[in-house]
C-alpha cells in the first residue's frame, strides 16, 4: 500500500472499506455513506481528543541539535518524550541520527523561550525520557503552541498546519499524533449517523507516537495512555446493547479507552492511564466494530485488528486494499470492520 | 442570573464590548478565555478578572490568521477542558476616516472580510465539533446595524457584518435540532473606540455604553436563552439580574 502523501479536499470521499470479519467478505464504499452501513440503535464512539504540537525542537547541551517528541500526557509536570538527532520530519525515523545521549538533570532549551529538564531516562531506551518543563498552565500551553510543531512523518508531501492535525470535533489536546480515524467524520457524516437513528459519542484517548525509528522502542509502543470515558458514553453504550446495537469504535485508540474502562467486566466512567494492549488474544468486551485507517502487519495498529478479525481476513484486506490502491496513514482510507 | 462554571471564549475582548462582556459574564460566575491581538490590554482585562477571583485564561492571537486559529481552539480547550459558548466579537472597520465604496482598496474590503467573516468562520469550524458531540453550545455573532441600512462610507464593515449575519442564519438551519444554538446579536451604537475611529464627532450622550450592553447580552447565556437563528438587537434585550 502507498502512503498518502496529503490531505484531500473532500473528506468525505475517503474510501471506506467495508470487511466482515467473520466471513472475510470485502465490499467498497466512501466513508461519507457510513450511515446507510449501520442501523438504528447502533452507537458509534470517537476519540475527541486535539493533537497537540508535540515535535519541539531544541538544543542540548553543548549546543547539540536534539528533537523531543512529546509522547503522551504529563504525570504531574512528568512528560514522557522520545528524542531525535539530527535530521527532520522529512528524513525516515530510521535514517535519523542518533540524539545526543540525554542524562537525569540535563537541560534542553528551545529557542530562547523556555527550557524543559530531563528528570529520568529510560533504562533499556536512553531515547525515552520523562521531562519537566521550566514553567507550568497557561505559560507552558502557549509556549507548546508557539514553538512546537505536529508529529509528521516523512510520507508526507509538506509541512503540515496543526490545523491539519486535527479531527473535525477535536476537543482537549491530549493526542501527540491525530487520532486519524475520525477525520473524514465531518457534520455530514455526523447528521446522517444521527438520522439513522446511531448516537455519536466521545471518549478522550491521549493517542500516543506511531513511530520512533528505533525496533526496539518500536516494540513497546503504545505507551501507557490517558484516557477518559464519560457518563454520556457509559449510557450511550448502555441504551445501544439494550436495542440489540452495536458498539462502532473510530480509531484503535477509542477500543484501548472503552476496553481499559471495562477491565473489571463492566463499563464504568472515569479517567485513568492504561497499558492495555489490545492484540489476537483480547476478548474485547465493549467494542462490536472498528472504524480504522488501513494499518500493515507489524504495527501495533495491525495487531489490534487481529482482535476482530483472524489473519486471514486481514489478509484479505491487505490483497484488497493493495488492488484498489487503497492509501495508508493519517489522510489515508478506512476500513470498517463489523459483521453484519 | 448565575453561569457558574460555563466555559466562554470571547474574541476582540481587549476592549470596547468584548472587554465589558467579559467581565459581565465573568461576575456571573462563567470561566473564560479571552482572545485579541494586543497582549497588554488583554492581560488588564484578564488581570482585573482574576483580581475579582474569577477565572480568565489570555491568548494573544489574530482571528484572521489562518494559522491561529488551531492555536487558540487548542489553547482555549488545554485551559478551560470544555466549551460552552463562542462570542464571535472580534471585528475591523478598516482604515479611518471611512471612504466610499468606490474609492474603498480592494484589499481594505477583503481584510474586513478576512475578520469579520473568514476569521469567525474558521474559528467556528474549530469550535463547533465538540459542542456538536455534547449535544449544547452556543455560537453568538456580533453583528451590526451597518449590516442592515445602507450607511454610506460603510461599505467593507456593512457588506462583511451583512454577510455575517447570513452565514450565522444559514448555521442555525444547518444545526437545527443538534442543540447548539447560532445567534446574531446587534449591539446598537456603542461609546467604543471602533465608534469614535468611525465617527469621531458623534454626539456621545446618544451612545449606548459596552458595559450596559454586556449587562443586557448576559441573557444570552442562560440555557433558555434566545431562540437559534434569531437576530436579536441588545436594545430589546432586558438588563439580565
Amino acid at each position: 500500500m502507498k502512503a498518502a502523501a496529503w490531505m484531500r479536499d473532500r473528506e468525505a470521499d475517503t474510501r471506506l472499506m467495508l470487511v466482515d470479519p467473520r466471513e472475510g467478505g470485502v465490499a467498497h464504499g466512501r466513508v461519507g455513506d457510513l450511515a446507510s452501513r449501520l442501523r438504528a440503535g447502533d452507537v458509534v464512539v470517537v476519540n475527541d481528543a486535539a493533537t497537540i504540537p508535540a515535535s519541539l525542537r531544541g538544543e542540548a547541551h553543548g549546543g547539540a541539535s536534539v528533537e523531543l517528541r512529546l509522547a503522551g500526557m504529563p504525570d504531574g509536570d512528568r512528560w514522557p518524550a522520545v528524542s531525535f538527532g539530527a535530521g527532520s520530519w522529512r528524513d525516515r525515523t530510521e535514517d535519523r541520527a542518533p540524539p545526543p545521549a540525554l542524562r537525569p538533570g540535563d537541560r534542553v532549551r528551545f529557542g530562547d523561550v523556555f527550557s524543559a529538564r530531563v528528570v529520568e531516562v529510560d533504562a533499556e531506551h536512553p531515547r525515552l525520557a520523562r521531562v519537566a518543563f521550566d514553567r507550568e498552565g497557561d505559560a507552558l500551553w502557549e509556549a507548546i503552541y508557539a514553538h512546537g510543531r505536529p508529529v509528521q512523518y516523512s510520507y508526507l508531501k509538506g509541512e503540515l498546519p496543526l490545523w491539519g492535525a486535527q479531527t473535525p470535533y477535536a476537543s482537549r489536546p491530549w493526542s501527540v499524533e491525530m487520532p486519524s480515524a475520525g477525520r473524514p467524520l465531518g457534520w455530514s457524516v455526523l447528521r446522517a449517523l444521527r438520522e439513522r437513528g446511531v448516537a455519536v459519542v466521545a471518549v478522550t484517548h491521549a493517542a500516543g507516537l506511531s513511530s520512533t525509528g528505533d525496533p526496539a522502542l518500536d516494540a513497546r509502543l503504545p505507551l501507557p495512555e490517558r484516557y477518559a470515558v464519560s457518563d454520556a458514553v457509559v449510557d450511550a453504550v448502555a441504551r445501544a446493547r439494550a436495542v440489540g446495537g452495536r458498539v462502532v469504535a473510530v480509531g484503535t485508540s477509542v477500543v484501548r479507552a472503552l476496553e481499559s474502562a471495562a477491565r473489571d467486566g463492566r463499563l464504568r466512567a472515569g479517567e485513568g492511564v492504561t497499558d492495555l494492549r489490545v492484540d489476537a488474544r483480547t476478548r474485547l468486551r465493549v467494542v462490536d466494530g472498528l472504524l480504522t485507517g488501513m494499518h500493515e502487519p507489524g504495527t501495533s495498529h495491525y495487531d489490534l485488528m487481529r482482535a476482530f478479525a483472524s489473519a486471514e481476513v486481514l489478509d484479505r484486506v491487505t490483497a484488497a486494499a493493495t488492488r484498489e490502491g487503497y492509501l495508508l496513514h493519517e489522510f489515508g482510507d478506512s476500513a470498517l470492520l463489523l459483521a453484519a | 442570573m448565575e453561569l457558574l462554571g460555563q466555559k466562554v471564549l470571547i474574541t476582540g475582548a481587549s476592549r470596547g464590548l468584548g472587554r465589558s462582556l467579559a467581565l459581565s459574564l465573568s461576575r456571573r460566575g462563567a470561566r473564560l478565555a479571552l482572545v485579541a491581538r494586543d497582549r497588554a490590554p488583554l492581560e488588564e482585562v484578564a488581570a482585573t478578572i482574576r483580581s475579582h477571583g474569577r477565572e480568565a485564561h489570555v491568548i494573544a492571537a489574530d482571528v484572521a490568521d489562518k494559522d491561529a486559529v488551531a492555536v487558540i481552539a487548542g489553547r482555549a480547550l488545554a485551559a478551560l477542558g470544555g466549551l460552552d459558548a463562542v462570542v464571535h466579537n472580534a471585528s475591523t472597520l478598516g482604515p479611518v476616516p471611512l471612504v466610499p465604496l468606490l474609492d474603498t482598496a480592494c484589499e481594505d474590503l477583503k481584510r474586513a472580510l478576512m475578520v469579520n467573516l473568514v476569521g469567525p468562520h474558521r474559528l467556528t469550524k474549530a469550535l463547533a465539533g465538540p459542542m456538536l458531540l455534547q449535544g449544547r453550545g452556543l455560537i453568538v455573532l456580533v453583528s451590526s446595524d451597518a449590516a442592515v441600512e445602507a450607511y454610506s462610507t460603510w461599505g467593507a464593515y456593512g457588506a462583511s457584518k451583512a454577510a455575517l449575519d447570513h452565514y450565522g442564519r444559514i448555521l442555525a438551519a444547518e444545526l437545527d435540532g443538534s442543540g447548539v444554538r447560532v445567534v446574531t446579536v446587534d449591539p446598537g451604537e456603542m461609546h467604543t473606540r471602533m465608534h469614535a475611529d468611525a465617527i469621531p464627532d458623534a454626539d456621545v450622550a446618544t451612545l449606548a455604553s459596552p458595559d450596559d450592553v454586556a449587562e443586557r447580552l448576559a441573557s444570552l447565556f442562560t440555557v433558555e436563552g434566545v431562540r437559534t437563528g434569531s437576530r436579536v438587537s441588545a436594545s430589546s434585550l432586558g438588563v439580565a439580574p
